[in-house]
């Protein structure tokens, strides 16, 4: 099989719950049992399932950095921690070209309105990782005060969370892994159709 | 949300740029009058990131609030902190232990060149060259690494509290230390090679965004903003704290004021910063790390300012104490907002593409700039 062997660098990641799939899938992580037959194979698989496997396996960030867990983004994107052995690695400076927003740092009142419209602006399917204290609650310190969301769910809904002021650079990948495994299980927000929770109105002024 | 797309009566044209845009280095947004490509006015717009630090710090104690001040400008959070502790140790008249100023004038330089190097990386970043972000990123690690030791964080610090610093400093502090300055000077080279020497970035840095030394001074621009310009201001050596005035370390400058110039203060001041580690790493005085203070600080009635030098410029302490256990005021001067200011001057009547070059050698941190 010669896309299971490039299929990632997830080596680590647990296999999936009720997959009892053949030992090259196992090893790969590749959903789908593989069936060898004298000169060659026949994988057997959804066609969900490669869909999901397939896109776990290329998420394009949105370069999106309001404060210091910016910081700590790049140092992800950098040599020493490379998300792009994980297939994150072309960042895009434009959301129309971007599968998941990292919120990397705090939202204010005033930067609300243009998460909510560059989230609008990804195209589907789209991811959102909550990252850092600001991004989730509004902050080890900036919970209380007047012009601070009180975490970015109140604006676009959040798919993984990550704590910390800032976050360490493994816990931002071990985030990115999360919610590969949770595309590849078919368990993200919008694979499971939940109903639209209720969204805080945003007047966007013309 | 402002939104001023379109022309104006005289038929030109305006753009925003950000707030979410790779090149403003966070959440500003400007919007830019052009005419053709040439650009006749730049408008900041701020607040996008305006998390009211100066507010909050009201109802915080005197040991609390410099935490929040490692999220204002996160690039030199130990120089912030350090701002903050010297501000309060004034008020209570604290004499900081000679081994707790060595620590701290230690960490403030590593942090320069830590936020330097970045600056360095990003900068290349815009003008679109993407391989010194990776080079600026393998150095700044190892200082990262340094500071975990010793601090237990890797960019918000919190090392420094009123009367010295929060713990002493790691065991293996000194050789790791020995060990980034040998890697430093083995890999710097590396950064004049392959982006000073540049013809193409030569060509898109000498002679735009030019400031003059008047201008500079009337937009009360600092740090290597100002001394490109020719403008001597480093706090360190007009207004030395905790020891900088026995440190034997050149002032860095440039007159052209031009992109380049500022771009040349920042690297001349990697190898200041370096000579000064070098002065103190073998000569940390044994002692305390902390004078004793009362556990709750109250700061008699008055005013106090103390004035740092940070990566990018003066940073500034203000605060108002009514003799309470809280600050009736505390006002912070930031660097990044001064120097934000002259970008309009700088930007008139060159081209768009430049404005991102220009922007790339002011070395904004935004929510220091919006606090």
């Amino acid at each position: 099989m010669e896309n299971s062997q490039h299929s990632n660098g997830l080596k680590t990641a647990l296999p999936l719950e009720g997959r009892d799939a053949a030992p090259t899938a196992e090893r790969s992580n590749f959903p789908g049992q593989v069936h060898e037959t004298p000169g060659g194979g026949i994988v057997l698989s959804k066609l969900d399932d490669i869909i999901n496997w397939a896109r776990s396996n290329s998420l394009w960030p949105l370069t999106f950095a309001t404060s210091c867990c910016g910081i700590e983004m790049m140092a992800v994107a950098s040599a020493k921690y490379d998300f792009s052995r994980f297939g994150f690695e072309v960042a895009r400076a434009s959301p129309r070209q971007a599968d998941v927003i990292i919120i990397a740092g705090t939202i204010v009142n005033k930067m609300a309105p243009v998460l909510k419209r560059l989230y609008d602006q990804m195209a589907d399917p789209k991811y959102v990782i909550a990252m850092g204290a600001c991004a989730i609650s509004g902050g080890p310190f900036f919970y209380n005060t007047y012009s601070v969301v009180k975490g970015a769910d109140h604006v676009i809904p959040v798919d993984v969370y990550v704590a910390g002021c800032p976050p360490r650079p493994e816990a931002l990948l071990h985030a990115l892994i999360s919610l590969q495994e949770k595309i590849k299980s078919g368990k993200t927000r919008e694979q499971i159709q939940v109903p639209k929770p209720v969204q805080a109105q945003i007047k966007l002024k013309k | 949300m402002v939104e001023e797309i379109g022309t104006t009566t005289d038929g030109d044209l305006i753009i925003n740029v950000g707030p979410q845009h790779p090149a403003t280095h966070g959440v500003l947004h400007l919007v830019i009058t052009l005419n053709g490509e040439t650009i006749k006015k730049v408008e900041p717009h701020l607040g996008y990131i305006h998390r009211s630090i100066e507010k909050m710090c009201e109802s915080l104690s005197y040991r609390q609030f410099i935490y929040v001040t490692s999220r204002m400008d996160y690039l030199s959070s130990h120089i912030n902190n350090h701002g903050c502790a010297l501000c309060v140790e004034k008020g209570l008249q604290i004499e900081v232990p000679a081994r707790a100023k060595v620590i701290r004038i230690l960490m403030d330089e590593l942090t320069r060149i830590a936020s330097h190097e970045l600056w360095w990386g990003a900068m290349a970043m815009d003008l679109g060259a993407f391989t010194p972000f990776f080079h600026a990123f393998r150095e700044r690690e190892t200082i990262n690494d340094i500071m975990e030791e010793t601090c237990g964080a890797r960019l918000t610090m919190n090392y420094m509290v009123p009367g010295g610093v929060m713990l002493d400093i790691h065991p293996n502090f000194r050789q790791r230390v020995h060990d980034f300055i040998r890697l430093f000077k083995s890999k710097v080279h590396e950064y004049e090679e392959m982006v000073t020497g540049n013809i193409i970035f030569q060509n898109r840095m000498k002679g735009v965004g030019l400031l003059s030394a008047e201008d500079a001074i009337s937009f009360g621009c600092t740090g290597p903003t100002a001394r490109g310009s020719g403008v001597s201001c480093d706090v360190r050596k007009y207004y030395p704290y905790d020891g900088y005035e026995q440190l034997a370390f050149d002032e860095v400058l440039e007159t052209a004021g031009d992109s380049f110039a500022r771009y040349m203060v920042r690297i001349r001041e990697l190898h200041q910063s370096i000579r000064i580690i070098e002065q103190l790493i073998d000569n940390i005085p044994e002692g305390d790390f902390q004078a004793k203070t009362k556990a709750v600080l109250k700061l008699p009635k008055g005013e106090f300012y103390q004035r740092v030098e940070t990566a990018r410029g003066e940073f500034g302490v203000y605060i108002v104490s009514e003799g309470g256990t809280t600050p009736y005021r505390i006002k912070f001067r930031s660097p990044g907002f001064s120097n934000l200011s002259a970008l309009d001057h700088m930007a008139r009547g060159s081209k768009l593409g430049d404005l991102v070059a220009m922007m790339g050698t002011l070395d904004l941190v935004i929510p220091d700039i919006d606090r």
